[in-house]
Formats: structure tokens, C-alpha cells, sequence
């Protein structure tokens, strides 16, 4: 098990950083799967999460300008670890105005990840910063855990509403209430609602546009027979929900939601070299 | 418990109903008045009034008149209802509290009367968010009885030689003195603190100071955590009036002019905490 890469480019560093960022608010820890050419960030539905799960993916070749991998064996090329993102994202903190910042995976007292961090310095020699972050190797007949989820049969999808206001809302709504449902349907029409004893709250948002699921044979046809007016909803914890917003460090280029009526919500937010994808189960 | 259906008037169903074109001349007042989660809302023809009490001791109101709305129609002589005021700032502030002068909050309020809950219309950018807030039989208010006859010494001061100082009171000194007198000091806080005792003086001819007719010297002490809650009035306005009477029930009345220019007042009663009126310098 091999792993070294690189990274030079500063644009690619604070990219990186900010996918480590994101990551980090999301899961305390997490599983890190590398392959040849990706990096997946990947949690799975434990109950610990509180059935949260989430599958982040990178292509490596858009962050770093080296990136060398040998995997457990030849027939199963890919490396899993187990780390703290908080703590790769510490560490990249120190790379903000960096020359170089190298990762490689070492095994001194115990797995490590250790992140070199080349600073600029005014004499003729480099100042180095090098942080070992623990991890846990994952070994192969637990890899079955990690498997890409795949989009579940959903009822409606829906685009985001801008989320600076879905942000603000949520915010307030969380004062009032732990859990939020969130109802949609296939005319672009989104309601945030909450419910208790002293008050309730919805807000309704129009517009948002349905995302075009190509029908692979028939297996989306439920989404498409269904009524547009219908509403697909879920009830989940709204602060499951805040995290997974507060979390976005730049808008993504794409945002979406596919829900299964009473059961899960799947959300997808896509940006230039990163794709995100987010599961919460609805509560009993 | 519902009463009876009382016939809506003229056929009018809500007994209040209010629009108004920015929340935030509304949600701003009623944060300066935020110290505890109930207040009393009491609605007449010229406007809204919100009361908040703590400890029997301390009384705010925040005043937001009939002209502040775009429109404010009240079906009865008065409308009354004790509503949590924690709630409905948050409902009021759904889209965020950033200051953004180019997308303000657009406001409709109806109520129905006893026993239905405030509703609540919010739009911004196209959003639509309706709140439905249950509301409850309100309290008895207390009456501080704080006539314009009765006021012993008064000044009036420009609230930004004041702000500081409230922001900064030692909240280690239990109660809050303020000594009011023709003479010097002639306006003075102080405060009694774990690290020792603390001064502030108002001179009479000082910029500051707009007013100031104080006919008697007055010592009179306040409990300062009651007090530090008209911070957040103090922050939002421009001038202030301090005023007390012959048994030391202090009065603050803040100026505050909202984004547009308007002007409203917010006032905070309070008790005194010992009776302290001979001279003591």
C-alpha cells in the first residue's frame, strides 16, 4: 500500500481546502477511499450518524499535480482509510499561501497520514510544516460497507431553492422546532414546513424547476406518472439539514433533492470538480 | 378555550389586520424590548403597543404607531393578546437579520381575535413563509402610574454618550445608582462592583446633554440586571429621557428612527430597589 501526491497549484490547494472544509462539518469521522483516479469521502448509514450517509467523489487529477497510488493488491487497486477530517482540514489551514503541500500515507509508529506543508520563507530555504494525522486502514472485507448508494426510486425531484434563503430559514425554523418536512413536487414547488404546539411555520417556494431523470427502462416512471401537482414529503431533522447547508463553503453549481415519500431524502449538490450526495432518512 | 363566535364586524373577519412594507421596522423594536419570552400586544386605532414585565420590578413597551404601517386597521377599540415574544421574532426575522436595504421583508399581520392564533404573512424575493402563532389570555400589566405631573428631575441625553457606558457597567454590582441633582454632580451612574465602586458624570452644560431640568437631588438605586436589558433600546436610538419621580420609579424613553426615517419610542419602567432620597453625595 502506496500513497503520495501533490499538490502545487495554489487555486487547486484553497479548492481542496474548502472540499476538506465542507467535509469536515459534516462527519465527525469518515471513510477516505482512494482509487487511481478519484477520492471519495465516503460515511455510511450507521446508526451512529443518525442514518446519515454521505458519498463525496473527486477527481484527483483536478486538485493534484502528482498523485501515485498502490492499493491493497494488484486485483483491488484502492486504499480505505479512517480519519478525522477536522484534522486534515486543520492541517491544511497552514497551507494557505503555501509553495507545495505533499500527503502521503506512512506507517512510523502507526498509520499516518502526514500533510508537508511548503511555506515561503524569506531566507534561501523553505520552512517546512508537517502534520501526521492518525488513520485507521480499512481492511478489505469491510470495504462492502462503503459501496456508492445508489439514487434511490424517488417520487419527486426538485432543484434548490437559493441557499442563502433556504439557510436563513431553516436557522429561524430551528428555535422552533427539531424536525422540519420538507415537501415537494414535480412543478417546481417546495415547502418547508414546521409544526408544534405553540406555532407553525411554512414557507413555500415556486419556480424551482424539476431536473430531467432520464428514464433508464421505466425505473423512473413513477416520478414521471405521478400527478405534477402531487406532493412527495419526509420529516427529518432540521439540524441534519443545516449542517449539510451550513456546510457549503461556495454555492454549488448544481443543487438538488430527490425524496421518497415518508422514507429518505437524497440531496445532490454538485460544483466544478466535487459531487456531493447526502442522505436523510425521514424520522418514524 | 374558544368563546363563542362573535360576529365579525361589518364583515370584517380580523380584528386586527397590518401590512407593512419592511418586517424590520417592526422585528427591531421588538428586539429592544426582548428580555423575557411573553409580551402583551394591545392594538388600537393608533397603533401597537408591546409590553414585556420581569419581577414585578420592570416594565418595557415598545410603541410602533398606526403611520409606520402601510396599513393598520383595528376592528374593536382594542385588541389584546399575550403572545410569545421569542416566537414571533423569530418568525418575523424568517429570511435572516442582515441588513439588506435592497430586499426587505414585506409584513402582513391579521388576527381574528380570543382564542385564534396571530398570523403571519412574510415575503421576500418571491418567498412566501406564513406563520401561525397561538396566542393567549394576557396578563395583568402593572401600572408604574408615571404622569408627566409627577416627574421629579429630568434629563434628556444624546444616546451615544451613553451607550458605552451601559455597555461597559460593571454586572458585578448588583444594582445600578443614579443620582439626579441641580447641583453637582448633576447627573451621575455608579455602580458598586467586586472590583470597587464606579463614577460616570453627565455635566449639565455638556454636549451631550440636550435637557436637563432636575429640580430636587435624588439618589436612587436599580437592579442592574433588570436595567441591562434597555442596552439593546439604548443601541437603536438617538436620544434619551431619564426621568423619575417623587418615589424613584425611573422612567427611560428612547427616540429611535427606523431605516425610513420614522421615528418611535420604545420606554423601559423600573422600580427602585431601596428608597434612597435624602441627599447623599
Amino acid at each position: 500500500m502506496r500513497f503520495r501526491a501533490k499538490i502545487v497549484d495554489l487555486a487547486c490547494l484553497n479548492h481542496f481546502s474548502r472540499v476538506i472544509n465542507t467535509i469536515a462539518k459534516l462527519a465527525k469521522t469518515c471513510a477516505l477511499r482512494l482509487t487511481v483516479s478519484k477520492l471519495y469521502f465516503i460515511l455510511s448509514d450507521k446508526v451512529a450518524n443518525g442514518g446519515v450517509s454521505m458519498w463525496c467523489e473527486l477527481c484527483q487529477g483536478n486538485f493534484f499535480d502528482e498523485f501515485q497510488m498502490e492499493g491493497v493488491a494488484a486485483e483491488h487497486n484502492e486504499i480505505y482509510l479512517e480519519l478525522v477530517p477536522e484534522n486534515l482540514s486543520r492541517a491544511l489551514k497552514t497551507a494557505q499561501n503555501a509553495k507545495a503541500v505533499k500527503i502521503k500515507l506512512t506507517n512510523k509508529h502507526c498509520p499516518c497520514l502526514r500533510v508537508a506543508v511548503e511555506l515561503p520563507s524569506l531566507s534561501s530555504s523553505s520552512r517546512m510544516v508537517t502534520h501526521d494525522i492518525p488513520v485507521g486502514v480499512i481492511p478489505r472485507r469491510l470495504w462492502n460497507d462503503f459501496r456508492e448508494p445508489s439514487v434511490p426510486d424517488f417520487d419527486v425531484s426538485i432543484y434548490l431553492p437559493v441557499l442563502k434563503t433556504m439557510k436563513s430559514v431553516l436557522e429561524r425554523m430551528k428555535n422552533l422546532s427539531n424536525s422540519i418536512v420538507i415537501e415537494a413536487n414535480s412543478s417546481g414547488e417546495m415547502n418547508l414546513k414546521i409544526e408544534t404546539d405553540l406555532v407553525s411555520v411554512t414557507t413555500h417556494f415556486k419556480d424551482l424547476g424539476n431536473p430531467p431523470w432520464a428514464s433508464e427502462d421505466g425505473c423512473q416512471s413513477s416520478a414521471q406518472s405521478r400527478d405534477l401537482e402531487s406532493m412527495a414529503e419526509a420529516r427529518i431533522d432540521i439540524k441534519k439539514l443545516l449542517q449539510l447547508l451550513a456546510g457549503q463553503q461556495v454555492n454549488p453549481t448544481k443543487a438538488l433533492c430527490n425524496i421518497v415519500s415518508k422514507r429518505i431524502v437524497h440531496f445532490i449538490l454538485l460544483h466544478e470538480d466535487v459531487s456531493l450526495q447526502y442522505f436523510i432518512p425521514a424520522l418514524a | 378555550m374558544p368563546l363563542s363566535a362573535r360576529p365579525p364586524g361589518s364583515g370584517e373577519p380580523y380584528v386586527l389586520s397590518a401590512s407593512l412594507d419592511n418586517a424590520r421596522h417592526l422585528s427591531s423594536l421588538l428586539r429592544a424590548v426582548h428580555f423575557q419570552d411573553h409580551a402583551t400586544c394591545f392594538a388600537t386605532a393608533n397603533g401597537l403597543k408591546v409590553t414585556v414585565e420581569d419581577a414585578k420590578c420592570i416594565q418595557a413597551n415598545a410603541f410602533i404607531q398606526a403611520e409606520i404601517f402601510q396599513e393598520f386597521a383595528v376592528q374593536e377599540e382594542s385588541v389584546t393578546f399575550r403572545i410569545n415574544l421569542s416566537v414571533l421574532l423569530d418568525c418575523l426575522t424568517i429570511f435572516g437579520t442582515s441588513a439588506l436595504p435592497g430586499t426587505p421583508t414585506a409584513l402582513r399581520m391579521c388576527y381574528r381575535g380570543y382564542s385564534y392564533p396571530l398570523m403571519l404573512f412574510l415575503e421576500e424575493g418571491g418567498v412566501v413563509t406564513v406563520c401561525k402563532i397561538n396566542t393567549q389570555e394576557p396578563d395583568e400589566l402593572l401600572d408604574f402610574d408615571f404622569c408627566s405631573t409627577n416627574v421629579v428631575n429630568k434629563v434628556i441625553l444624546q444616546s451615544e454618550g451613553l451607550r458605552e457606558a451601559f455597555a461597559e457597567l460593571d454586572m458585578t454590582s448588583e444594582v445600578l445608582q443614579i443620582t439626579m441633582s441641580p447641583d453637582k454632580p448633576y447627573f451621575r451612574l455608579s455602580t458598586f462592583g467586586n472590583a470597587g465602586s464606579a463614577h460616570l458624570d453627565y455635566p449639565r452644560d455638556s454636549d451631550l446633554m440636550e435637557a436637563f431640568h432636575c429640580n430636587q437631588t435624588q439618589t436612587n438605586r436599580y437592579k442592574i440586571s433588570l436595567l441591562k436589558p434597555s442596552t439593546k433600546a439604548l443601541a437603536l436610538s438617538c436620544k434619551v429621557s431619564i426621568r423619575t419621580d417623587a418615589q424613584g420609579f425611573l422612567s427611560l424613553q428612547y427616540m429611535i428612527r427606523n431605516e425610513d426615517g420614522q421615528i418611535c419610542f420604545v420606554e423601559y419602567y423600573c422600580c427602585p430597589d431601596e428608597d434612597i432620597t435624602e441627599a447623599e453625595l
